[in-house]
């Protein structure tokens, strides 16, 4: 839990605990059997939120906006958006 | 007139305050009427009476964003400005008050365009009554001075931390040569305290101030906001007490009241026109009139409470204002009607625009506003209006 300190003063790094992914309408799925490893989804990501794990490219959907611009940078179409019931 | 009075111009002795108050920074951009205050203030860094940093900026956006910088790094400062600049300012105003940063800004109030207009009414401010910020109406140079320097210790107060207007009405004010009591700079030292925030922009110790917060937090900056305006009440109140002591002077802290205790009409106004609505008051006195004369001179917060117990004996209340809320009705009677609504209090209260684009307001004008609220009494027959409307030219 953030402290609330008027006039909105917050130390740095106050995004690890201000989550920013709770807007998001469609989650990125990525098929890792279709994935080359080229990491344009990485490069291309505004958020920076993607990030690799065991080799794998994988979204931090605390921060993932839904934005699909992975998706759409993607050469071989590995990664779907899909409507993010909650 | 005591011995310690100047002949001087408002703006001047309105920068003679400033300097007293001693800012780390001053930024602010050329606007009618209210130039000749950084004027002169410009001149005295030049002089080397003022050690600040006098900035020019590109705009009234610039000036404000400038000092938002400066108070975030723990610097005092000042701005002035009027009309389409406070406009200007717009945005920058909710975040210096967001930020919770006690800025000191005078607002020579002048009418807003369109149609182009340079003279005096108060739309400026009281269009800005939203943005969080403290709000003082004055009604003289000499309580432009002094509402200056209390102004600073107000907003600076740590349980307060909201920056304040001091809002004089522009030439009538700002141009007027009047005596004055120019402050004394060791008094008002010793009066107003170093400004030491407890939280500071520091590269050694790094912050952000105004960050993002979202849905789950936002409403609780808000409320605090809120609160402190709530707390200002009180401080304001305090300060003008605590100024009364060093410098014998007190306009009355959230309002102030003219023959109006025993009166039966009582006019409700801000800013200069007091003067003339006092003369008009003795003069109906001197008649048998019953007429009296409540002054707002803070606006932001709402005293609300100060009101309700000043006017709870009036017959009949006449707003005068130079404002309106195009749509509405305009912001003093407004915020009146509503203060008295869900209180024990059935009093009929009628508003009136007057002054607008610097139009004068005479005695008899405040004759007439008189005569209406006397008839109000036996029913409103309208809540509010134009005064003189010039019917022939419509």
């Amino acid at each position: 839990m953030m402290e609330i300190k008027a006039g909105r003063l917050v130390d740095p790094c106050s995004t690890r605990v201000t989550k920013t992914g709770a807007w998001r309408t469609f989650v990125p799925v990525v098929d890792h059997e279709k994935c080359i490893k080229c990491s344009l989804c990485e490069i291309y990501c505004p958020e920076g939120c993607i990030h690799q794990e065991d080799g794998l490219f994988v979204p931090d959907l605390d921060y993932c906006k839904g934005c699909s611009v992975c998706a759409h940078e993607c050469p071989r179409m590995a990664i779907s958006m899909v409507l993010e019931e909650k | 007139m005591t011995a310690n009075m100047k002949v001087v111009e408002g703006s001047y002795a309105v920068a003679h305050a400033v300097m007293c108050c001693k800012p780390d920074v001053i930024s602010a951009y050329p606007i009618t009427p209210q130039t000749h205050i950084v004027e002169h203030l410009s001149q005295m860094v030049a002089n080397g009476e003022l050690d600040s940093e006098f900035l020019t900026v590109d705009s009234e956006f610039s000036a404000l964003s400038v000092l938002v910088g400066v108070s975030a790094c723990g610097g005092r400062c000042y701005s002035s400005t009027t009309s389409q600049g406070l406009a200007l300012m717009y945005e920058v105003l909710y975040n210096a008050s967001g930020m919770r940063l006690p800025l000191v800004m005078n607002v020579a109030n002048r009418a807003m365009g369109a149609p182009l207009n340079i003279w005096n009414d108060q739309q400026d401010s009281v269009g800005a009554r939203d943005v969080g910020w403290l709000q003082i109406y004055v009604e003289d140079v000499q309580e432009a001075v002094d509402a200056t320097l209390q102004a600073y210790k107000i907003a600076e107060d740590e349980s307060i931390r909201t920056p304040a207007m001091v809002c004089m009405d522009g030439f009538i004010l700002t141009h007027v040569y009047e005596p004055v009591e120019l402050l004394d700079k060791e008094r008002a030292s010793a009066f107003l305290p170093e400004f030491r925030p407890a939280k500071i922009l520091d590269p050694a110790r790094p912050m952000t101030f105004g960050a993002f917060a979202d849905p789950s937090t936002y409403t609780e900056f808000r409320y605090q906001q809120f609160e402190a305006q709530q707390k200002a009440l009180g401080k304001i109140e305090s300060v003008a007490r605590e100024f009364q002591e060093t410098f014998n002077r007190y306009y009355g802290g959230l309002i102030d009241s003219y023959r109006a205790d025993d009166a039966e009409v009582v006019i409700v106004t801000m800013g200069s026109v007091i003067g003339t609505i006092k003369d008009a008051i003795d003069a109906m006195r001197a008649e048998g009139k019953k007429v009296g004369l409540v002054k707002v001179r803070c606006y932001r917060p709402f005293p609300a409470q100060a009101l309700r117990q000043a006017l709870k004996d009036a017959s009949v209340i006449a707003v005068i204002e130079k404002d309106v809320s195009i749509g509405a009705e305009a912001g003093l009677v407004t915020d009146l009607k509503s203060s008295f609504y869900n209180s024990k209090l059935r009093i009929p209260i009628i508003g009136f625009a007057a002054g607008l684009g610097g139009r004068d307001i005479t005695v008899k004008d405040i004759r007439k506003i008189v005569e209406r609220a006397e008839a109000a009494r036996k029913g409103i027959e309208s809540e509010f209006e134009f005064l003189d409307l010039r019917w022939e030219i419509l």
